[in-house]
């Protein structure tokens, strides 16, 4: 059997990792073959468990370009397979020519208060694949009975989880959000929910789209605390024009006419959390006021001395996710990344032939959906640089041996076509219910689904890639 | 008329590279990639050819007569770009 002239590993299958395939398949000078290793049964990242359930736009990109990726003949697909457990990292680099981690950011950063650990108090990420339907987080229950909720942190996930948790139910039942998470919704008694973040409104990490739809939220008030001014200290003319469109879309928002009977979102700028009280359980949060001072073209925040309290009954941590650290790939602590140059990892500034990094895990937690494929672009030129100059390790298996392989390991491994399944039975039981899929959240749900219709169908061999 | 990209895009540059007029941006290799929240249509450069309707992964290209109600003001915010970029 011959080995195409390049076989490539991609771990995770999310943005990143399939713009990165796209790229590689795009090549035309080399024949590529591409296996990706996604620790869930489903493809997408976060497209699937990060983008929230009523921005059913930008979810299109997984029907109207990835999808074309992951179905192309050369790529194989092995879903419920996790590096690290499964099958380890030094294995794929031993049997393909090169290994494309692109698995994202998988911790998040603490608030840094004390009480973070009382009940009541959540990662962002713990709410966002709660509502999300993501296996991880399927068994979760959150207590919703407080009328107060609190945000820290004012980045577009705190936006998103703010959104749903006071959007009209009769919106949110039209998408495909979890069912625990609509009916713990239903039943909510939220009516505030406070955005909390240290710096002011000119240095909000909210992008401006995200700020507007909060004007197509029936039902919701915004408001702000504190004084809204106009932005002033940005030079850039890009980033001083989004800062004006923010101040001016503010102001807009805050200056509509109230009702008290409205559920409200409240922005809390200049605002620092400092602890958390409860007994057991979070009753409310700490903080104190910051004051921007300017010397020059230098702003610093000064912290107040007097301690407020808002009383909540759920605190959610938004202040970033960050990479983590996997077993056999060097780690920069400090920025949650991989170290590496242009893609290509290195390791106390010696390269590591035929590993690289895109996406999050390669640049840090910034950007839109689309910055992962000039990202990819770049990760990819070095791989076939690197290629070209001979440095690349040859492959030792082929796809169909890495298959026979994996199959000896895990029974379920999760092929193209057994997704394919999962996601016709989604989509089946949304078309009745007027919603574009009822999600499966538990990893036995998704993998009945992904194995139970392939029996019936004798047109597929079994473990044969068809769809 | 001109087409013009509205709240859903997620800077997915195809539109970029099919353009037959380059009246999309930024690019990847402009530096203001980094900076923006969306890419812009101008719409004195557009020649209306829906070239990239097509290739918009997340279908947030509109004909400038056709954009949904909630984003009417995005005509206006594409050709801002160009003229902050201008300065």
């Amino acid at each position: 059997m011959t080995i195409p002239a390049l076989r490539i590993a991609i771990v995770g299958s999310g943005p990143a990792g399939l713009y990165a395939a796209g790229h590689l398949l795009d090549n035309r000078d080399h024949s590529v073959e591409v296996d990706f290793f996604e620790r869930l049964p489903t493809p997408w990242g976060l497209v699937r468990t990060g983008v929230a359930p009523d921005h059913d736009d930008k979810k299109k990109i997984t029907d109207r370009l990835f999808d074309f990726t992951l179905r192309d003949p050369r790529v194989q697909f092995f879903g419920n397979v996790t590096v690290g457990k499964d099958v380890q990292v030094v294995e794929l680099t031993q049997w393909y020519h090169a290994v494309i981690f692109a698995h994202g950011a998988g911790d998040h950063n603490a608030i840094g208060i004390p009480g973070e650990d009382l009940e009541g108090v959540w990662g962002a990420r713990d709410f966002v694949q709660f509502y999300n339907a993501h296996p991880d987080q399927a068994d979760l229950r959150f207590d919703l009975s407080h009328p107060r909720a609190i945000i820290v942190g004012n980045g577009n996930v705190a936006l998103d989880i703010a959104r749903i948790l006071t959007a009209d139910i009769a919106v949110l039942e039209k998408t495909d959000i979890a069912q625990p998470a609509l009916d713990a919704l239903r039943a909510s008694k939220i009516r505030e929910v406070v955005i909390m973040g240290r710096r002011d409104l000119e240095f909000a990490a909210f992008n401006n789209p995200e700020l507007e739809e909060f004007g197509h939220l029936d039902g919701v008030d915004i408001s702000a605390s504190g004084a809204i001014e106009p932005p002033v200290s940005e030079s850039d003319p890009v980033l001083a024009w989004r800062a004006r469109r923010r101040y001016e879309i503010m102001e807009r928002l805050t200056s509509r006419p109230r009702l008290t009977s409205n559920r409200q979102i409240v922005f809390q700028f200049l605002a620092t959390p400092v602890g958390l009280r409860g007994a057991g359980r979070v009753e409310g949060l700490d903080y104190v006021r910051n004051r921007v001072m300017r010397t020059g073209s230098t702003i610093t925040y000064e912290r107040s001395s007097t301690v407020e309290t808002l009383d909540a009954g759920l605190v959610l941590s938004a202040c970033g996710y960050r990479g983590a650290a996997l077993k056999g790939l060097p780690f920069e602590e400090a920025a949650g990344i991989v170290p590496n140059k242009g893609g290509r990892v290195i390791d106390a500034d010696a390269d590591l032939p035929g590993t690289y990094v895109t996406g999050w895990i390669k640049r840090g937690c910034r950007g839109i959906i689309g910055s992962n494929r000039r990202c990819a672009h770049e990760t990819v030129s070095s791989l076939i640089a690197d290629q070209e100059a001979g440095l690349l390790q040859p492959a030792t298996m082929t796809g169909k041996q890495v298959r026979a392989l994996l199959t000896t390991r895990n029974k379920r491994i999760v092929q193209f076509c057994n997704w394919r399944s999962i996601d016709r039975s989604e989509r089946q039981a949304g078309q009745a219910l007027g919603r574009p899929r009822v999600k499966l959240a538990q990893t036995d749900a998704l993998l009945e689904a992904a194995f139970a219709p392939q029996r019936q169908a004798s047109a597929i061999k079994p473990g044969e890639v068809g769809w | 008329m001109t087409y013009v990209i509205a709240a859903p895009c997620v800077a997915d540059y195809s539109c970029v590279e099919i353009c037959p007029v380059a009246a999309i941006s930024p690019g990847p290799e402009d530096p203001e990639f980094e900076r923006v929240e969306q890419l812009f249509i101008h719409p004195d450069v557009c020649i209306d050819c829906g070239a990239c309707l097509d290739v918009c992964p997340v279908s947030a290209i509109f004909q400038e007569g056709s954009l949904p109600a909630k984003w009417q003001h995005y005509a206006a915010i594409n050709r801002q770009y160009f003229e902050v970029i201008a300065l």
